[in-house]
């Protein structure tokens, strides 16, 4: 076995392993969001089993493996007699699965906004939709930053699951750069510092948030 | 007794007493009253040691509260201190959280401190409280409790720092008249307090605070009375 | 496959205590005087919360490989999530000291209680309500990441078991159905006894 070191070329290709984990993790967090907006909106306003069923459902995705989802969802996609690329099947998957969290997130947001609040604004003749969309959101928006930030974080970092795939993303193309260089801890190395880059500064800035919004209640 | 000699305390550049002398003798009530800020709750805090002083020194039963060689734990057995938010401990009983000291600090057999915590409880008029957790107790009863547990010790002394400042004012009565009950029975007391009334009618002596010093002091006649100070006029008319 | 669920539990359970007691010491160490250990809890704290939980197994199953120390899969994943469970519980546990308001101390200290009785007999009660919710909370995340012990080869646990089928028998829907079930019915089973002794444990 000869001594092959890491060249230019084969931190090119993590790199390009890096933009494949954040493309991934731009539509899970965006379908995520849409989703998770949607459904802890209906969980949050309206009461009764709708809401309990759709949280039931959702709570499933939270309680099973990411791992063992992206498996049977591609196992199933050729049984739906869906031609879905690996790809497509992993952005559905983290969508749905990033919903689930996010659902959540709307939901707690929107509940911690204090009744008294709600009724004052009322009681001043704005609507129901007035009080929603000037009083609760901007609220809830403050309330849920900061999770949702470390939600699209915790994605990111998942995103990593989907090199069982096949799908070449940072983790799966270090891999194949160790295949080839037999440098398992250096090439690593490269690729945990490349998710620290990305990961640590945006989790700094949701402390951040945290910390500046909480002098201001 | 508790004696304080010419007592100066700082935080950083703030100096909240300057220069500090006063007497408490066995069985006596002294009332300290004066605005916020003026240092009062500060010089509580000093006497039983949870602060230290800059310069000056406190006796306590002959004993230098700030020396090196002062065991702080044993002397705090002695001086009981209930503060203006209760701190009661919220993972115990009322019950528990009375006997707690006794068994842990003068290692008290359970039955002993549970004697002693029931019929200081009963004192203060919790005797129906026992098993219930301070959450489910109103302010005025979560302080009685904290009375209460610093009268389990069995202290020579109580500091009572404005006890009835955070309570709602039907709830004020209720504590007043357990402090009292406390100066019928002869206890040693320094009491920081807004209740001008209530100082008047309970002290031996009132010290007026202004500014970390003690303007006036002498019995309640004296300063509450017809106040020979400016300041203190002040302040009086501005309370009453 | 209920074999592979009792692998599934032992992991999970037992990177979630050893995970609580590096915890408590990565906390203590990162609040304490900066040196040495100040700075190694900092650097663990943020690799195990800002790098993915897969790329910290092989870290332990790859990375230590290369360094002459070779692990079983079952150890690096073991190793993998406590070093992941440590890091987010350090965070759990200062938090969660913050969340006592210094009064407490200052009442037990008036007490005539020791510093030490103090912390004994008042914050620590009340600290070990605060985070354990958290900690429930992080020992299903650790049930989920026990799947990951898939891509490291390990075969004994649900995951692992239910693959060594697969292979066998290319019935990937079928298995992996039947898997996620099991996962489901752990994660709420875990979560019902937390919640009993929690039940149990705070009656305040």
């Amino acid at each position: 076995m000869f001594n092959a070191s890491i060249s230019p070329n084969d931190i090119l290709f993590m790199l390009r392993g890096a933009g494949v984990t954040l493309l991934l993790t731009f539509w899970a967090v965006l379908g995520g969001t849409l989703l998770g907006v949607a459904f802890g909106l209906l969980r949050a306003t309206a009461p009764g089993w709708p809401s309990y069923a759709l949280g039931t459902l959702l709570d499933v995705f939270r309680s099973v493996p990411l791992l063992i989802q992206l498996i049977l969802a591609t196992a199933f996609a050729p049984i739906a007699g869906l031609d879905w690329q690996p790809f497509t099947v992993a952005c559905l998957v983290l969508a749905v699965y990033a919903s689930a969290y996010c659902t959540e997130i709307v939901r707690g947001s929107i509940l911690a906004v204090p009744l008294s609040t709600r009724r004052a604004a009322r009681s001043l003749g704005l609507t129901w939709w007035d009080d929603l969309t000037v009083i609760v959101f901007p609220i809830a928006l403050r309330v849920g930053l900061p999770s949702w930030m470390n939600l699209a974080l915790g994605l990111m970092k998942d995103s990593a699951l989907v090199l069982w795939l096949g799908i070449i993303e940072l983790l799966r193309s270090s891999q194949i750069v160790v295949t080839r260089t037999q440098e398992p801890l250096l090439v690593l190395m490269i690729a945990g510092t490349i998710y620290f880059l990305i990961s640590f500064p945006i989790a700094r800035l949701g402390t951040w948030f945290e910390t500046r919004w909480q002098v201001h209640d | 007794m508790i004696e304080i000699e010419d007592v100066h305390k700082s935080f950083g550049l703030l100096e909240v007493i300057k220069g500090v002398t006063m007497n408490v003798a066995r069985g006596e009530v002294v009332s300290v009253i004066g605005g916020s800020g003026s240092g009062k709750s500060t010089l509580l805090m000093c006497v039983n040691g949870l602060e230290p002083i800059n310069s000056g020194r406190i006796l306590v039963d002959g004993t230098v509260v700030h020396a090196r060689e002062t065991d702080l734990n044993k002397l705090r057995t002695k001086i009981g201190i209930v503060f203006q938010q209760w701190n009661a401990f919220p993972h115990l009983t009322v019950l528990e959280n009375v006997m707690l000291a006794p068994r842990k600090v003068l290692g008290k057999s359970r039955q002993d401190a549970e004697a002693v915590a029931v019929e200081r409880l009963t004192h203060v008029g919790l005797a129906d409280k026992l098993k219930v957790y301070p959450s489910k107790l109103s302010g005025g009863q979560q302080q009685r409790m904290a009375i209460a547990r610093a009268l389990a010790m069995s202290p020579d002394y109580m500091l009572l720092d404005e006890v009835t400042s955070a309570l709602d004012p039907q709830l004020v009565g209720e504590v007043l008249d357990t402090l009292r009950l406390l100066s019928s029975e002869g206890m040693t007391m320094i009491v920081v307090t807004h209740e001008i009334r209530f100082a008047r009618d309970v002290s031996n002596r009132v010290a007026f605070f202004h500014q970390g010093r003690i303007h006036e002091i002498g019995p309640p006649e004296q300063v509450i009375g017809s106040p020979r100070q400016p300041e203190t006029m002040a302040f009086l008319k501005s309370v009453l | 496959m209920l074999a592979g669920c009792i692998v599934t539990i032992e992991v999970a359970v037992l990177s979630i205590i050893i995970g609580i007691a590096f915890g408590v010491l990565l906390a203590l160490a990162r609040m304490g005087r900066k040196d040495v250990w100040s700075w190694v809890a900092n650097a663990w704290i943020e690799v195990a919360r800002n790098t993915p939980a897969l790329f910290q197994i092989y870290l332990a199953y790859f990375g230590l490989g290369s360094l002459g120390l070779h692990i079983s899969s079952f150890l690096a994943l073991l190793a993998g999530i406590t070093f992941n469970n440590a890091g987010y519980l350090a965070e759990t546990f200062r938090g969660g000291l913050r969340a006592i308001p210094g009064t407490q101390i200052r009442a037990a200290r008036s007490l005539g209680m020791t510093a030490g009785q103090g912390f004994r007999l008042v914050v620590l009660p009340q600290l070990i309500r605060v985070v354990y919710y958290p900690i429930t909370n992080q020992m299903i995340l650790a049930v989920l990441m026990t799947a990951l012990g898939l891509t490291v080869g390990l075969d004994s646990d649900l995951a692992g078991v239910t693959q060594r089928f697969n292979v066998l028998t290319y019935r990937t829907f079928e298995y992996f159905s039947v898997a996620a079930v099991l996962y489901y019915l752990v994660a709420k089973i875990l979560l019902a006894a937390a919640r009993l002794l929690a039940f149990r444990l705070f009656r305040y």
